[in-house]
């Protein structure tokens, strides 16, 4: 379900016309995103796509070849040192300096802002569940542990806008479900716009209000998650018996395309709103339905989307 | 703040104890080795000139095998320099935690010359280290006396200025093993992996001194344009009288070559996408 968290129509983070180029090969081309306060914006794209790239641009990790980043209305480039005060980031895996404890990895991070209160490290430690284990190496830790750790490294400075490069990779379902927790909290609780970087969509599509989605370092779609996924049509598994008089309704019925006998069962696209039509008709007709498994998600946009990008970079 | 913690950073790394400890183990090896061999060294160094000069007193003492073992900072000291030097800034790329320090609102340039600063520190800290443990422990085993100083021409300096002399072309071997480190730092900041500084730093070490002391008309017309070349500049602080003019000119030109590669360093690294 796509959160129900929106954003306000203020601006906050914009990208206009960001490109950069590692030697011959454009990682990113022109890219404009536009993320407003207070929401929680998924960026979504396949690997390789250049989402790292982007992020690492907004972070200043990576001077942009072209374009630039608007951070609170403000040039990365001009204001960089009172914009990242407001910013906290987590890109990719969440690397410390594994001989120290968390708390000194932290304190280190924490320096860094020059003058954060004492106990801003505390309260982000808490804030992750890693208190009893805070003057541990971070070498012990688990993977888990480190990416609630890079969260907590993220939110110190207590920051508006927060980037998190796939939070969850290499979480256990049930750090999964923790971390999305938490990224919802921190919109929802405390007014904290994240932009979220994943390739897991379901993890975007539970979360966020808005999303882009890039392609081979190109935007393939912006705009809010309800509504593009509103534009999609759902492609519907069917099993049912007998199979003969099934394949009738179904080609008889309306709004069904693309209709693929396979074996044993039926695959089409169908609009998502005649789905419960077509389930009654089934019951009414004494049909036994053995499943009717629908894949109306973003996956399936997301898969359309950019097979689509894909056949337009290979295009041009 | 930042500062104590990147020294605290340097100094909870294994990596860097690694120095401290060869220092620790070589300095009392030799010092106890001379002691056991009872001064046949010393002997072989005054051999020359033992036969034109009455000697009296202890040759033989804390002085003379501490100016021995300076000679260290020809090679020795240089790599476990680079051990460190070479980590500072490559360390954290290997470690991928480039991502946690360069995102925040403090300027790539405090942040390399911190680094800097750190690697400045532990040059000094292992210099120093070495002279504290070469003179102690040689005034335990040996004691004090004139320091004879075989070359060219041999000098023989009184005991009671010996101590300044010592503490002078300390001083002056550190400033030269900072160029040492100023090498290791560039080359820190060209790479992602931090072997690769040592090996670089270590081979140009090792070409430069090599072109700096064999005696081939080729490299004549090189040798001033290499810091190595000034690199024992130190040794001149045992010269009678002290050459402060020659020292003076060495000093400005290992400072320089120090300040030019830190310069490239940091035209490197405020310039440079972290990738890693």
């Amino acid at each position: 379900m796509p959160s129900t968290l929106s954003g306000s129509s203020e601006v906050i983070l914009r990208t206009v016309d960001l490109r950069k180029q590692f030697g011959s090969r454009l990682a990113v081309r022109d890219l404009n995103l536009d993320v407003h306060r207070g929401e929680i914006f998924g960026f979504l794209g396949p690997n390789g796509a250049g989402k790292s790239t982007t992020i690492r641009m907004i972070l200043s990790l990576i001077r942009p070849s072209g374009g630039y980043v608007e951070i609170f209305g403000r040039r990365l480039e001009d204001h960089r040192s009172a914009i990242l005060r407001k910013v906290g980031g987590l890109v990719e895996s969440a690397d410390f300096y594994l001989y120290l404890s968390a708390r000194r990895n932290l304190e280190i991070v924490a320096s860094l802002y020059g003058g954060l209160e004492k106990h801003t490290v505390d309260h982000a430690l808490e804030l992750v569940g890693l208190t009893e284990r805070s003057d541990d190496r971070v070498k012990t830790f688990s993977h888990g542990m480190k990416q609630r750790l890079g969260i907590a490294q993220a939110l110190l400075s207590n920051p508006e806008l927060i980037i998190l490069d796939e939070p969850t990779t290499g979480l256990d379902p049930q750090g999964i479900v923790e971390v999305r927790e938490l990224i919802l909290s921190l919109a929802r609780d405390r007014g904290i716009t994240v932009f979220l970087s994943s390739h897991l969509l379901s993890e975007i599509e539970q979360t966020a209000s808005n999303m882009a989605i890039i392609s081979r370092g190109k935007l393939a779609v912006q705009g809010p998650v309800r509504s593009l996924l509103a534009t999609t049509e759902m492609v519907l598994t069917v099993e049912a018996t007998p199979l003969d008089a099934a394949g009738k309704i179904l080609s008889e019925f309306r709004s069904v395309r693309e209709l693929k006998q396979l074996s044993g069962r039926f695959e089409m696209t169908i609009d998502a709103n005649e789905v419960p039509s077509l389930t009654k008709l089934f019951v009414e007709r004494g049909l036994e339905v053995r499943a009717l498994i629908p894949r109306r998600s973003l996956e399936e946009y997301f898969l359309n989307i950019t097979e689509e990008a894909s056949v337009d970079a290979k295009g041009k | 703040m930042i500062f104590i913690h990147e020294i605290l950073k340097t100094f909870l790394k294994w990596r860097s104890y690694i120095g401290i400890i060869a220092i620790g183990v070589i300095v009392p090896l030799i010092e106890i080795g001379f002691k056991i061999e009872g001064g046949s060294i010393s002997r072989m160094a005054m051999r020359g000139f033992s036969r034109d000069f009455l000697l009296f007193g202890n040759m033989f003492n804390a002085y003379f095998v501490t100016e021995f073992l300076m000679n260290s900072l020809w090679v020795h000291i240089p790599f476990l320099i680079t051990l460190v030097a070479g980590d500072m800034l490559a360390g954290e790329a290997t470690g991928g935690t480039f991502r946690l320090l360069l995102t925040r609102p403090v300027s790539r340039t405090r942040i390399l010359f911190l680094k800097y600063l750190v690697a400045l520190s532990y040059t000094a800290i292992l210099v120093i280290f070495m002279a504290v443990l070469s003179l102690g422990l040689g005034l335990w085993l040996f004691g004090t006396g004139d320091l004879i100083v075989p070359g060219k021409i041999t000098v023989i300096l009184p005991a009671s200025v010996v101590p300044m002399r010592l503490l002078l072309a300390f001083t002056l071997s550190i400033w030269s093993m900072w160029c040492v480190a100023s090498l290791a730092f560039l080359f820190s900041s060209l790479v992602e992996n931090a072997i690769g500084p040592i090996i670089a730093s270590m081979a140009v070490i090792i070409v430069f001194i090599l072109v700096s002391t064999i005696p081939l008309s080729l490299f004549e017309s090189v040798k001033p344009f290499l810091f190595t070349t000034y690199f024992n500049f130190w040794q001149q602080a045992m010269e009678e009288p002290i050459p402060w003019d020659s020292i003076g000119r060495s000093a400005a030109i290992i400072g320089a070559y120090s300040c030019a590669m830190t310069g490239a360093a940091w035209l490197v690294f405020v310039r440079k996408d972290i990738l890693s």
